[in-house]
């Protein structure tokens, strides 16, 4: 128990302090692919850096929600971090939050985002919460569908039992329900974290933004929130599919503190690489027109169904 | 032997005449106003290609309460060249069918024409005309997307109004008019070889073009003579410039589709070109090389180092075009149709995506470069505007190639002295036209530019019409218009 809750807040330090730095990773490998120099991997730290020092500025005529968006992503997706099993599936949290707690933390920090950039009132503000909210209302079933395609082997919606199961038994992966999961996990991660072929990070044509057009209007220490919300948010992503099909090293019930502090490095390694393999991914890759993002996203849902189909008919 | 015919005629006769030369093939090419001790006058200069004619129709107006008749329901561009006259002389079309303002800005106070006999000074900016009245789509589900004039990106100000349902362009207005420099007006009473460096900067990124223009206008004008060999050096200097502009557009077009890797590998062609451009001017954007009565080249450029690029170009091209997103991205969007094109008088690379064959290198030549067939597509979607660019690369490398290689080309021999001179020149955006008068003390009267901007501006709305909205930057950058070139 104290392992679980070392291993907890291990993990939360490790996405928060982490996530920046993932991102700027994955900025250096497709600068170094494309044969740019790129800024380094510190970068996002510093811009965070730069724009906490900044004054907090609010634009004219919003209110609450405006303002209250960013500290709940912020919020939400380090309560996230907190709860799914990534150094450990023993969290003191884990009974309270299952699959279902955690993806509706996660759509509630998407909406807050949304509400918040309607609250601007301005027409990229609304343009981009419409184009968010259509690819979230895609995402979230799959996310659901998917891992309740691993949760039917195990008997419970808890994440944590979902990978101490594939602990466990790690040949389980192999099966037609999990690589189908996989795949449509992969896909909405792709699309809820905001990347190229859904969205793409490094735009600055307004028009063509969706994630992006809804935080147009924060400034400052706003802005830094959301930015490194968002790193959280990815990080979680990418390592929440490294502990479903490939839980190696994680801290399970009864590992000690070396154990822990393995699987941080462990975790930071599988992340790492997954962050290179999308970077590197997205260099051979071009944005979709916008209309045949959902052909995409209802592709990754049927992926889900069937997984779940299949953990019942095959397993 | 001038080509160019210039009759006098009275307004009443204008309509009937314009009329004859639009259908003798003709295309109203520019107008001119200008100012004269008393009342104004005005230049409409019609020119055709195979073989080159350029016919010029002046009249005068009186002082008071100038107005001519309307060519609009003629010919969309004489429309417009009538708003902009109308908007910086107060010389009014009669019967106009779209009579708003084009190039006035909302500042200006009212009454105040800033190339009219009176203009003085620049006024302080008031408010006197308010807000563009811009048109409202109205119906279940329309709204408006404001974007600029101040954008996010290092892009000249233009502020387009979107109506739209879902993301689906019901219609959009481009208002322009933001950076209005007065820069003919600089132009006047100056010595023809100090308007050089203004001619240079009417678009940053088409020194040679609107440079030949001015200088081949120049010297019809005062009949300079310009040497075989620096007429040469100039046609090569176009292709320079069009080269490593195309090259440009190419990257930019894959990074709006965010295929970024192309992007920076064009940036590292651009560059080459660019160094290549100091090498045989001293100047990386060409500038200072084209100048009335000749032409200074450091050296000429390296045909094998032209065509190391020009290869490597090819494999970009292949690159984008074998990506089935990206191919998918460019087919069938924002399709400009043949006949929208050739009403709206589009040129260039628009014109000739969209299947109309006009190229002022084949069709107003200043040197004969031999047989020319400019590259022609007539899918009119943001591919063909993509392909055209690739293949005008290839054909200009071809081109400096051979002018490099001393090919046989002929210039025509200069007109007798006629206080006026036209310069047509195939930029790499289109056709630039150059007009100048002369003063009787040999400084300059009046210089009208008009940079192909101006005639292509209007065909982007109608290529977008029910394009949707995340595709509107792609279909710009395809476009790729001037924005200080369109207002003066």
């Amino acid at each position: 128990m104290v392992t679980g809750a070392l291993g907890t807040g291990l993990q939360v330090i490790a996405v928060a302090l982490g996530s920046p730095l993932l991102v700027g990773v994955m900025r250096q490998v497709r600068a170094r692919l494309e044969g740019r120099a790129g800024p380094g991997i510190g970068q996002p730290w510093r811009d965070l850096r730069k724009l906490l020092r900044k004054e907090p500025i609010a634009a004219h005529g919003t209110g609450w929600p405006f303002r209250a968006a960013p500290l709940l992503v912020a919020g939400t997706a380090l309560v996230v971090a907190a709860v799914v099993p990534l150094v450990t599936t023993v969290s003191p949290l884990d009974g309270v939050a299952d699959l279902f707690a955690v993806t509706a933390l996660l759509a509630l920090g998407s909406v807050a985002l949304a509400l918040g950039a309607l609250d601007t009132g301005t027409a990229f503000g609304g343009m981009g919460a419409s184009r968010e909210m259509a690819v979230l209302a895609l995402v979230e079933p799959t996310i659901l569908v998917s891992v309740f395609a691993l949760s039917i082997r195990v008997g419970s919606t808890s994440l944590g039992q979902i990978v101490t199961a594939t602990v466990e038994d790690p040949l389980a992966v192999v099966s037609p329900a999990s690589v189908l999961a996989a795949v449509a996990l992969a896909i909405v991660t792709i699309a809820e974290t905001g990347r190229i072929p859904v969205d793409n990070p490094a735009t600055h044509l307004e028009l063509t933004m969706i994630h992006e057009a809804m935080v147009l209007e924060y400034a400052g220490p706003d802005l830094a929130l959301v930015e490194w919300a968002s790193a959280m948010r990815l990080s979680i992503f990418l390592g929440l599919l490294s502990s479903l099909f490939f839980p190696v090293g994680i801290a399970t019930a009864g590992a000690g503190v070396l154990a822990v502090l393995l699987s941080v490095l462990v975790l930071v390694g599988k992340v790492a690489i997954l962050g290179v393999l999308l970077a590197a991914g997205e260099v051979f890759m071009a944005k979709l027109r916008l209309f045949r993002v959902p052909e995409l996203l209802a592709g990754s849902f049927l992926l889900a169904l069937l997984a779940v189909a299949a953990s019942f008919f095959l397993a | 032997m001038s080509v160019r015919t210039i009759s006098d005629i009275t307004p009443s006769e204008l309509p009937d005449r314009a009329a004859e030369l639009l259908a003798g093939g003709h295309r109203l090419a520019l107008v001119s106003a200008g100012r004269l001790e008393r009342g104004y006058s005005l230049a409409y200069l019609f020119v055709a290609g195979r073989p080159d004619r350029r016919a010029e129709l002046r009249l005068r107006l009186p002082a008071e309460q100038p107005s001519v008749p309307s060519l609009a329901r003629l010919s969309f561009p004489a429309g417009r060249f009538e708003r902009e006259i109308r908007d910086l002389y107060g010389i009014t079309p009669l019967d106009h069918p779209l009579p708003r303002r084009l190039v006035r800005h909302h500042h200006w106070p009212r009454g105040w024409y800033p190339m009219g006999a009176d203009a003085g000074a620049p006024p302080s900016f008031g408010d006197p005309e308010g807000p563009y009245p811009f048109v409202t789509v109205e119906g279940q589900g329309v709204y408006e997307i404001p974007v600029g004039p101040v954008h996010a990106g290092l892009i000249e100000p233009g502020h387009f109004r979107f109506s739209v349902v879902g993301e689906t362009i019901i219609k959009l207005k481009a208002r322009l008019w933001f950076v209005h420099k007065g820069i003919e007006k600089l132009f006047e009473s100056r010595e023809p070889a100090d308007g050089l460096e203004l001619a240079e900067r009417v678009s940053g990124d088409t020194s040679v073009g609107h440079a030949l223009a001015y200088c081949l206008a120049v010297e019809e004008a005062t009949a300079t003579p310009v040497s075989e060999p620096d007429q040469r050096a100039r046609a090569v200097l176009l292709e320079l410039e069009r080269l490593y502009n195309h090259v440009t557009d190419l990257g930019a077009l894959c990074n709006d589709v965010a295929f970024s890797v192309l992007h920076a590998q064009t940036g590292r062609i651009r560059e080459q070109l660019l160094r290549i451009n100091a090498e045989v001017t001293g100047h990386r954007l060409l500038r200072g090389a084209v100048r009335p009565g000749g032409t200074r080249l450091l050296r000429p450029p390296d045909p094998d180092r032209l065509r190391a690029i020009g290869a490597d170009v090819r494999e970009i091209v292949d690159i984008a075009l074998g990506h089935t997103v990206v191919a998918d991205r460019f087919t069938g969007t924002a399709v400009l149709p043949l006949d929208a094109a050739r009403d709206l008088g589009t040129l260039g690379y628009v014109a000739r995506a969209s299947g109309v064959d006009g190229d002022a290198r084949r069709d107003h030549p200043f040197i004969g470069i031999g047989d020319f067939t400019p590259a022609l597509r007539t899918g009119g979607d943001v591919l063909a505007r993509f392909q055209i660019r690739a293949e005008e690369i290839a054909a200009s490398i071809a081109l400096i190639d051979r002018l490099v290689g001393g090919a046989a080309t002929e210039v025509p021999p200069p007109a007798g002295p006629s206080s006026s001179g036209v310069g047509l020149v195939e930029g790499w955006r289109g056709t630039i036209a150059h007009r100048v008068e002369l003063a009787p003390d040999a400084t300059l009267r009046r210089v009208k530019i008009v940079d192909p901007s101006f005639l292509n501006w209007p065909a982007l709305p109608v290529a977008l019409t029910s394009a949707i909205v995340p595709d509107f930057p792609l279909v710009n950058k395809s476009f790729n218009l001037s924005y200080a070139g369109n207002d003066l």
